[in-house]
C-alpha cells in the first residue's frame, strides 16, 4: 500500500514539475535564452548585425526622403502634397507612372473622361465615394492653361549659354 | 473542384498580401482594394529602377513616363545624321519581354489571307531572304501633343518623338510573297512580345498595322539591326517592322506575328480614337464620336532645328550656322526655309538629297543679324506634295496627333 503511494505521489511530483516549467516557459518564452549565461557573440556575427542595422536605416532613410514633400511636390511621385495625395496615389499608379497624370492637363469632365475610358478599355475598377475626391484633385491641380493657338516659347526654361563661333 | 477553390483561396491571399503591403507603403489602407483585379498589381510594388536607368539609353533623353517608358531626345541631340541608338526615342505602350532567346525567337506569317501558315527563324529571316539597309525616319503621331490646346490626353512629347536610323534586315515585301497573298488582302497587322502593363496574358499592348499597299511598298521592312548594331531592348530587340512615313506605332516592336487580313486590322489601338484624326476638321475642343474618327495613314511634312541648341548667345556682327534635317510621307523634301523675323521673311537653306525615301534630309543655312536682340529662329519644310509646315498649330484634334507647326528656337544677340 506504502508502495502504491510512493509511486503515485513520485509520478504526482513529475507532473507538477513539468507543468511548473511549461507554464513557466508560456511566461517567459523565448526570454529564457536571455536568462542564460549570454555567450558573448563573434566579432564576425557583431559586425554581420551591424552592418543589417545600417542597411536598414539606409533603406529607411531612402524610403524617407522619396516621400518628402519639397515646395508643395511630393518628391516619390512629383504629385502635388495635399491631404488626399494617398488615395491619389492608390488609384493613378496602379497600372502607370504618376509622370501619366502629371504631364497632363484637363478639366474636370475632361479628367471624368479619362477615368471613364480607363475604366471601358484598361480595367480601372469602379472608384466608388473616391472618385469625386480625385476629380477634385486632378481638377484643381493638372487644370488646363489657356495658351490660345501657340505658346510663346517658354522662356523660364530656356537655359541661356554662350555659342563660341570661329 | 478542390483544386478550383484552392487556387481561388490562393489568389485572393496573393491579391490580399500585394495590396496590404500596397496599403503598408501609401501609409493608409487602398479603400477600394475589393474592386483592383487580381492581375493588377500597384505599380508601386515593381521595380523602380527602369525609371533611373533605361537599358541601352542615354540618360540625356527626357523621360515622360515610366510605366510604360516613354522619352524622347531634345532637338539639339538630334543633331547627328543618324540617331545614335543610346538617343533614338521610345515610345513602349506596354512592358518589353524580361528575356528575348535570338535562337528560338519565330515570326509566325498567317490571317484570312495568307496563302498558308509559315514559321520563320531569325536565322531564317537572316539567311532566306535579300538583306537591305535604309535609312527610315520614324516619328511618334503624337509627337508635338504637348502644344495643342484645349490639351490632349496622352504622353505629352514636345519635339523630339522622332528618330532617324540606318536599319538592316528584309523587306517585308519579300516575307509576304514568300507566304502568299490572297487578292482580297486589305491589311495587315502586327503582334510583339511585349506584355500589357495590367500583367494580363489575355491583353495585348498595342496590335496595329498598314494598308496592304504600305506593307509591300519597297521601303517597307522587318528589321533586326540599327546603325549597324542590335536594336536596343527599348526599340524592339530582336526583331521589328520599319515603316517610314507612317506613324511609328505602325512599326510593330518584339515582333513574333504578322496576320494578312482580309478586313482592317481591329487589334489594340487600331479602334476607338487611338491614332485617329477627325475624319472632317472640328473646331478646338470639340467631342467626336468613334464613327468619326478616321486612321492616321500618311504623317506630315516637318522639320528641326537640331543646331544651335535653344538658348544660343552670340556677339554682334557674327554669323550664326543654323542646320537640322526635314522629312515627310511624300516622296521628297523640295524645300527649307527658315526665318529670323517671326516669319516676316525666309530664307532658303541647303538641302541634301535623300540617300533613300523615308530618310531625313539635312538643312543649312547661316544668319547675320540687323542688330542686338531676341531673335528666334524658325524652320518651315515643303515638299513635293506642295504641302508646307503651319507657324501655328495645325488642325486641333482630340487626341493631339500630327503637330507639325513649325520648330522655334531662342537666339540672343549681345553688342558686348
Amino acid at each position: 500500500m506504502t508502495n502504491n503511494w510512493n509511486t503515485l505521489l513520485t509520478t504526482l511530483s513529475i507532473f507538477v514539475a513539468f507543468l511548473t516549467a511549461f507554464m513557466g516557459y508560456l511566461l517567459l518564452g523565448d526570454n529564457v535564452q536571455n536568462l542564460l549565461p549570454a555567450q558573448k557573440p563573434s566579432a564576425q556575427i557583431l559586425a554581420a548585425r551591424q552592418q543589417r542595422a545600417s542597411d536598414r536605416l539606409a533603406a529607411a532613410e531612402v524610403e524617407a526622403s522619396w516621400d518628402r514633400v519639397v515646395e508643395g511636390i511630393h518628391q516619390r511621385t512629383g504629385f502635388y502634397a495635399d491631404p488626399n495625395l494617398p488615395i491619389i496615389i492608390a488609384a493613378c499608379t496602379s497600372c502607370h507612372s504618376s509622370k501619366l497624370v502629371t504631364q497632363n492637363r484637363a478639366t474636370r469632365p475632361g479628367w471624368e473622361a479619362m477615368i471613364r475610358w480607363m475604366q471601358e478599355t484598361q480595367g480601372l475598377p469602379d472608384l466608388g465615394d473616391k472618385e469625386p475626391i480625385i476629380l477634385d484633385y486632378l481638377a484643381k491641380y493638372y487644370a488646363p492653361k489657356s495658351t490660345g493657338r501657340r505658346a510663346h516659347l517658354d522662356l523660364t526654361s530656356i537655359e541661356w549659354y554662350i555659342l563660341e563661333l570661329d | 473542384m478542390q483544386k478550383n477553390i484552392k487556387n481561388q483561396n490562393r489568389r485572393k491571399f496573393v491579391k490580399h498580401t500585394a495590396l496590404a503591403s500596397f496599403a503598408t507603403w501609401i501609409g493608409m489602407p487602398v479603400v477600394f482594394a475589393e474592386n483592383f483585379p487580381s492581375t493588377l498589381k500597384p505599380a508601386a510594388l515593381l521595380d523602380r529602377a527602369w525609371a533611373d536607368n533605361l537599358p541601352g539609353k542615354s540618360d540625356a533623353l527626357t523621360i515622360l513616363n515610366d510605366r510604360p517608358v516613354n522619352a524622347e531626345t531634345a532637338a539639339h541631340l538630334l543633331d547627328p545624321v543618324r540617331t545614335p541608338n543610346n538617343l533614338f526615342f521610345v515610345r513602349n505602350n506596354g512592358l518589353p519581354p524580361r528575356t528575348v532567346d535570338v535562337d528560338t525567337w519565330t515570326l509566325t506569317i498567317s490571317g484570312e489571307s495568307a496563302k498558308q501558315k509559315k514559321i520563320y527563324t531569325l536565322k531564317d529571316l537572316k539567311t532566306k531572304f535579300k538583306q537591305h539597309t535604309l535609312s527610315i525616319t520614324l516619328e511618334c503621331g503624337g509627337n508635338g501633343r504637348s502644344e495643342f490646346n484645349p490639351p490632349a490626353k496622352g504622353n505629352q512629347w514636345s519635339t523630339g518623338a522622332v528618330g532617324c536610323a540606318a536599319w538592316t534586315g528584309i523587306k517585308l515585301a519579300d516575307v509576304l510573297a514568300d507566304v502568299g497573298v490572297k487578292s482580297d488582302a486589305v491589311y495587315i497587322g502586327y503582334y510583339g512580345k511585349d506584355d500589357h502593363l495590367s500583367g494580363d496574358p489575355n491583353k495585348d499592348s498595342i496590335s496595329r498595322g498598314v494598308p496592304i499597299e504600305k506593307a509591300m511598298e519597297a521601303e517597307s521592312m522587318i528589321a533586326w539591326s540599327m546603325n549597324g548594331t542590335d536594336i536596343p531592348m527599348l526599340n524592339g530587340h530582336p526583331l521589328r517592322l520599319v515603316f517610314g512615313g507612317f506613324p511609328a506605332s505602325c512599326s510593330g516592336k518584339w515582333l513574333s506575328e504578322i496576320v494578312i487580313r482580309d478586313q482592317v486590322h481591329d487589334g489594340q489601338k487600331m479602334k476607338g480614337q487611338a491614332y485617329r484624326t477627325p475624319c472632317k476638321p472640328v473646331a478646338p475642343g470639340t467631342k467626336v464620336e468613334d464613327k468619326n474618327m478616321c486612321i492616321i495613314e500618311d504623317m506630315p511634312v516637318k522639320s528641326l532645328i537640331t543646331f544651335p541648341q535653344t538658348g544660343a548667345t552670340i556677339r554682334s556682327g557674327q554669323s550664326l550656322p543654323v542646320r537640322g534635317h526635314a522629312w515627310t510621307s511624300a516622296t521628297a523634301i523640295k524645300l527649307v526655309e527658315c526665318s529670323i523675323d517671326f516669319g516676316k521673311s525666309w530664307q532658303t537653306c541647303t538641302l541634301t538629297a535623300a540617300e533613300n525615301r523615308y530618310a531625313w534630309q539635312r538643312f543649312e543655312t547661316k544668319f547675320q543679324f540687323p542688330q542686338a536682340g531676341y531673335y528666334e529662329v524658325w524652320a518651315r519644310a515643303t515638299d513635293t506634295n506642295e504641302q508646307t509646315q503651319p507657324m501655328i498649330l495645325p488642325g486641333w484634334n482630340p487626341k493631339g496627333y500630327l503637330n507639325n507647326a513649325c520648330h522655334r528656337i531662342a537666339v540672343k544677340v549681345t553688342d558686348e
